[in-house]
């Protein structure tokens, strides 16, 4: 029995049958992540200290026969945008080299109060700006599929350690597609709730009203026991939606005969990549034969969405990581005679490009003279692109559409071209920008042995018909890796 | 040659209200980047949305009710654990450089 390959059902049986316990679990994970972790490099920092005292907890329960909480053993990576006390929390940024938070994010506090062990923090691109994760400010995450591609990004470490059982779940955050495109790239699945359905206290903000946490797993089965142990309404951030959440795992088995399926044609225009396409298509037809009705509808403002996402994105991130500047938190530059030198060395030295680049944007967008040509103009199409949603929804159940016109391409080739990677978020950022639910979920290989993600989106706190679909799909066989 | 979108004092003045220090190299590329971005950016032009409303956040759109809370007040962090990550502190403050000239 391979310790590392099982799902969150399976770990369960074994654990309250006595035949395995959470230490031996929590070992043969550290001991693969020994193995496996230095060519693929998903993780930034591990807490054995962390899953151990929780593994004996846990082991603790089960010995003395009493409730096993939900995911009582399962091993978890946590991206590191996601604060977590005590162990190190760097955002992939070397401004917050050895920082170590005070306090726990919800979703970490969830976790392990549904039994879950934490393993370890995640590499990603630096404060979750990138698309590849080569923006780390610490090294690159490889595609454990093919280690000379990326494993996509922002949470690129988390979907890497999921795609080669360096855990068993993970948790990624989504502003623009982060979760999803590398859940594409690595052949799991990724999902991201409506806007407000996870807690977003301890996310470390990138753009407020764009930022999700969500799970990554290998089966659709185990990413609804996470988002199950997540979601809900958390009086510590106020945009946190009470909204009942459902008992997911209850719909799931539901057949989706008759379910109406909404293929958007601008998501299968110019740029898609000839063989995702074939891919997906041939996973349309499945959910046909599944019994669901497809029918293109439209979503006319789709060619608008990354200019109006690299806007709001980058002006929100502009304000947000004004707080980076030496006095509070993370790193200082020595020697400044002056508090202006001083905030500047320290915010100049500290950011990579990407993230300077970013806030540059975001400040001139936001900036007197520039603010309605850009900011309030971005506003303005990001109802438009919601209305589409909206109406399309009124036709239809559930969107089907590639999670990326690409699969996972080589380290270094978008690097230079920073208008090419963010043009890798075309058909995820959509659903952020309306903050409708959305899920990847792997369809199969190319020839050269790449994952394809298919996704699926459907209306505002209807997780339940996207995971039902999702698993109905899965279920059907021959698209799972 | 068309001009550029934004000019090497533009990138300046911006990089000062965003208190960053960028080198002579740093503040070229940035150019160039920033106009390329800003160029591609100009498709929203096409739209006409004299007549839409901007939208600030998701939640509003799908649950206008679920935005406000009580206005109620909670501990925060205690001081010295608020203080503990500081690069340089001496409670109750965190120490920076001097503001004021003499």
């Amino acid at each position: 029995m391979e310790l590392t390959k099982l799902t969150i059902a399976g770990l369960q049986e074994q654990l309250r049958a006595g035949s395995v316990t959470a230490r031996q679990v929590a070992e043969a994970h550290f001991e693969r992540i020994r193995q496996r972790d230095p060519e693929v490099h998903a993780y930034l920092t591990l807490s054995p200290e962390r899953a151990f005292a929780q593994a004996e907890a846990v082991d603790r329960r089960v010995k003395a026969k009493e409730l096993v909480p939900p995911l009582a053993g399962v091993p978890v990576a946590v991206k590191d945008v996601i604060v977590t006390r005590g162990t190190p929390t760097t955002a992939g940024s070397r401004i917050l080299e050895n920082y170590r938070p005070p306090y726990d994010a919800t979703a970490v506090e969830r976790l392990e109060q549904a039994g879950a062990l934490i393993l370890g923090k995640t590499n990603c691109d630096e404060f979750a700006m990138g698309s590849s994760t080569e923006n780390s400010g610490y090294f690159p995450t490889r595609n454990p599929h093919d280690l000379e591609r990326v494993p996509g990004g922002s949470s690129g470490g988390s979907a890497a350690a999921v795609a080669d059982n360096l855990a068993v779940a993970a948790l990624g955050s989504d502003t623009g597609g982060s979760i999803r495109q590398p859940a594409g790239f690595c052949g799991v699945v990724g999902l991201m709730g409506t806007y407000g359905r996870v807690s977003r206290y301890g996310l470390i903000a990138f753009a407020s009203s764009l930022d999700h946490i969500g799970p990554f797993a290998r089966t659709v089965r185990d990413a609804a026991a996470v988002l199950q142990a997540i979601a809900g309404r958390d009086p510590r951030d106020s945009t946190s939606a009470d909204v009942p959440v459902p008992d997911y795992r209850a719909v799931l088995e539901k057949p989706v005969k008759g379910l109406k399926l909404g293929v958007p044609k601008e998501y299968f225009g110019a740029g898609l990549d000839a063989e995702v396409r074939t891919k997906v298509e041939k996973g349309i037809a499945r959910f046909r034969e599944l019994g669901c009705e497809v029918r293109e509808v439209s979503l006319p403002h789709t060619d608008y969405a990354i200019a109006t996402y690299y806007i709001i994105a980058t002006a929100e991130a502009s304000s947000n990581l004004a707080r980076y500047d030496g006095v509070r938190y993370g790193r200082r530059a020595p020697g400044a005679e002056t508090l202006e030198a001083m905030y500047q060395k320290t915010r100049g030295g500290g950011f990579g490009a990407e993230v300077k680049r970013r806030i540059m944007l975001g400040t001139y967008a936001l900036s007197s003279g520039y603010y309605e040509a850009y900011y309030l103009k971005a506003q303005k199409v990001r109802t438009l692109l919601t209305q589409d949603f909206v109406k399309a929804f009124e036709q239809v159940d559930a969107l089907v559409t590639p999670t990326s016109p690409t699969c996972a391409f080589k380290l270094g080739e978008k690097t230079a071209d920073p208008l090419a990677m963010y043009l890798a978020d075309i058909y995820t950022v959509t659903g952020d920008l309306a903050g409708v639910p959305g899920i990847s979920i792997p369809c199969g290989k190319t020839k050269a042995g790449l994952p394809v993600g298919l996704q699926l989106f459907t209306h505002h706190f209807d997780e339940a018909r996207l995971l039902q679909l999702a698993h109905a799909f899965e279920m059907s066989g021959g698209f799972t890796l | 040659m068309r001009a550029m979108k934004i000019t090497r004092k533009d990138v300046e003045y911006v990089a000062a209200l965003a208190h960053l220090e960028l080198a002579p190299q740093e503040i070229e590329r940035m150019q160039q980047q920033l106009d390329s971005i800003l160029t591609y950016m100009d498709k929203l032009n096409e739209l006409d949305t004299a007549k839409v409303e901007p939208m600030a956040q998701a939640l509003a759109e799908s649950r206008p009710e679920a935005v406000w809370r009580e206005d109620a007040t909670r501990a925060g962090l205690e001081r010295p654990a608020a203080l503990a990550a500081a690069p340089e502190a001496k409670e109750p403050f965190v120490k920076v450089p001097k503001v004021i000239e003499k």
